[in-house]
């Protein structure tokens, strides 16, 4: 078997407003292992992104202990995490967070200006070839007011993949986009990992968690149950099943 | 840390916000513009007028008749008539501290040669008298001892005077003039002073033996004025005292009596002239501090609106692996180049203005160092404070709460 990439254990996190908590996360125990894609699932408010959040180093869980990687985060400080964030992570947000008034390039590019062993040559290099493998090898300069939601979407995978991360984490990365263009990018995230890509994708959309090999169903802050999907979607064959013209009858139905 | 890579991030933040850079500069650019501007237009005009009062002679005393004690009240006829040549001869006998002496009287008249006329005025001196008052000679002589005993009638005439009844480029020495109905051979030429600060035309004159000006055109006895030079500029007022008490001795004042002239000094007028412009440049100097501190405000208002504004900008980063003190760096730097850039640039603006107005009102461009040094200092620190301050602040959040920042 493949070996462990995420292990958590007990994990815990709540929030503080005044004299109330709030218990985002209640003991979670989770394993994701290497070439997994697997879907975070469950209702608003379940826990997702505070589970997302702290397996990308984003926010620090209040208890209980998360391995990436073979290494334990609670032992880690700022600083190692930040690097750690610029290795071994690749993060895709739903409001795509690129950086303004940059090209694609350069957005592409950005990942790379903190990690000091990359030369400029070679950090232009890898982000034009983030680029094309996500199909934007024809928009580099583009600015992000003149892309597409799904391009912007495409650079900020690119963003994610430039570093060659263990794992990729998505949070509703399809969240703002219509049907047709999360379809092209569920193919993309499907082509990613069958090249061997670990993804670990938030959504609340049952239908998107079917590109998935593997659902984790939260509900209140607990794991509410497991499932291997079966009958997976294929985000190419979907995408040929769908009226050639953006159709709005089918979007809307 | 890698700086490189961080200059060059901070160099495209600011490439990818040139409004928000410009308007930051913008308070550096006036706030240090206008402190040198302001202070080296003070500066000139102090200078201006130090240089005006120097060249009115080389350590120059006079001695005027009657007393300004009275209140500035129109003094008697024996008050106006109170100075003599017997207080001259009496100077140049006792005086040390005194390196020239001569009287003065003058008369108000028309200059006539030929068809052409001119209203000048003709001074009446000794020879000593173009040292103490810094004329130079052009052309031709000076007039001797053996001219002033026998009220010779020969005269040095300026260039205004000249130009008037001879037109230009043309030589009037050995030419003769009429001042006042009486012929003056010219024998000498004085070199053009132009105007002084009043507006007042220096070359506008003819210059004659004073026995000339005594007796043939005012019929008096009495003289003037008393102009003459103290030995050094440290020695002036020893050489106040000293005239003080030679005339009071020569006029035979009681111990308590007033005296019945008055004496006043280049370096005294220096120094009230100086006092008057040390207030403008205060007065200047307040209103440059306070577009200072309006700049400065400015800068701290935009850097740390800025900053603020950039929380999201900053979770991204650290998001993607910029650790908090990579971030801090990228503020600075930042903070660093429009600062300095401004600042330079501000100096650059200080010093036209300057240069401008100065050119304007015919100061000489005094450049101000400690202007320049000092307002820079202030805005580039301001600067540079307020793109830290926050940034550290900023940079101190969780990535997740700088990425949620609103
Ligand atoms: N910064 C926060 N402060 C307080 N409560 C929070 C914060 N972030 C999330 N929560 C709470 O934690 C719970 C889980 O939120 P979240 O992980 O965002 O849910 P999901 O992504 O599944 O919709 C919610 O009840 C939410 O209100
Ligand atoms: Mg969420």
């Amino acid at each position: 078997m493949d070996h462990v990439i995420i292990k958590v254990e007990g994990l815990r996190k709540e929030y503080h407003i005044g004299e109330m908590t709030v218990h985002a996360l209640r003991k979670v125990d989770m394993e994701i292992r290497q070439g997994e894609f697997v879907a975070i699932m469950g209702a608003s408010g379940s826990g997702k992104s505070t589970m997302l959040n702290i397996l990308g180093c984003l926010d620090k869980p209040s208890g209980g202990d998360y391995m990436l990687d073979g290494v334990n985060m609670r032992k880690l400080n700022k600083n190692q995490l930040a690097g750690l964030r610029n290795s071994k992570l690749g993060f895709i947000f739903q409001s795509y967070n690129l950086l303004p008034r940059t090209t694609a390039l350069e957005n592409v590019e950005l990942p790379l200006y903190y990690n000091s062993k990359v030369k400029a040559k070679e950090r232009k290099e890898r982000a034009i070839h983030a680029l094309e493998q996500v199909g934007l090898g024809d928009r580099f300069h583009h600015m992000p007011n003149q892309l597409s939601g799904g391009q912007q979407q495409r650079v900020a995978i690119a963003r994610s993949l430039v570093n060659d991360p263990v794992v990729i984490l998505a949070d509703e990365a399809t969240g703002n986009l219509d049907t047709r263009t999360s379809y092209e990018i569920m193919e993309l995230f499907q082509k990613l990992n069958d090249n061997g890509k670990t993804i670990v994708f938030v959504t609340h959309e049952p239908d998107i968690a079917r590109f998935m090999k593997r659902n984790i169903i939260f509900r209140d802050g607990r794991i509410q149950r497991e499932v291997a999907v079966e009958n997976r979607f294929s985000a190419t064959e979907l995408i040929a099943k769908l009226p050639k013209e953006d159709d709005t009858d089918f979007l809307s139905a | 840390m890698n700086y490189t890579n961080l200059t060059k991030i901070a160099i495209n933040a600011l490439k990818r916000n040139k409004f928000r850079a410009f308007l930051t500069m913008l308070g550096i650019i006036i706030g240090v513009g206008s402190v040198i501007g302001m202070l080296s237009i003070g500066e000139g005009s102090k200078k201006s007028i130090q240089q005006e009062i120097s060249s009115m002679g080389s350590n120059m005393i006079f001695v005027m008749p009657g007393s300004q004690r009275r209140g500035g009240v129109q003094m008697g006829r024996s008050d106006a008539k109170s100075l003599t040549l017997s207080d001259i001869s009496q100077l140049k006998k006792e005086a040390m501290y005194l390196s020239a002496i001569s009287p003065q009287v003058s008369a108000s008249g028309q200059a006539i040669k030929g068809n052409k006329n001119w209203p000048t005025t003709m001074y009446g001196v000794d020879a000593s008298y173009l040292d103490i008052r810094k004329y130079e000679l052009e052309d031709g002589r000076i007039f001797t001892e053996r001219e002033i005993k026998s009220l010779g009638k020969v005269c040095l005439i300026g260039k205004t005077v000249t130009e008037n009844l001879f037109g230009e480029n043309v030589d009037p020495i050995g030419q003769t003039v009429r001042f006042n109905g009486i012929p003056f051979k010219i024998i000498g030429t004085l070199k053009e002073k132009g105007q002084n600060q009043m507006g007042m035309d220096q070359d506008d004159m003819l210059i004659a033996p004073y026995t000339s000006v005594q007796r043939r055109i005012l019929a008096i006895t009495h003289i003037q004025t008393i102009y003459a030079s103290a030995v050094s500029e440290e020695k002036s007022d020893a050489a106040i005292d000293e005239i003080i008490a030679i005339l009071r001795k020569n006029h035979k004042l009681e111990a308590d009596a007033e005296s019945d002239f008055e004496v006043r000094s280049q370096s005294e007028m220096i120094q009230t002239f100086s006092s008057i412009s040390n207030m403008l440049t205060t007065l200047l100097g307040a209103i440059a501090g306070i577009s200072l501190l309006v700049g400065g405000i400015g800068i701290m208002n935009i850097m740390y609106v800025s900053v603020t504004e950039r929380t999201k900008e900053i979770g991204l980063r650290m998001s993607v692996g910029g650790r908090g003190n990579d971030i801090l760096v990228q503020f600075l730097i930042e903070a660093v180049l429009l600062s300095l850039s401004g600042g330079l640039i501000g100096i650059l603006f200080g010093l036209l203005i300057s240069y401008i107005a100065t050119t304007l009102l015919n100061f000489p461009l005094v450049i101000m160092v400690q202007a320049i040094v000092i307002s820079f200092l202030v805005c580039s620190v301001i600067g540079i404070f307020f793109g830290w301050y926050p940034a550290r602040k900023a940079a101190g959040l969780n990535p997740i709460d700088a990425l949620r920042h609103e």
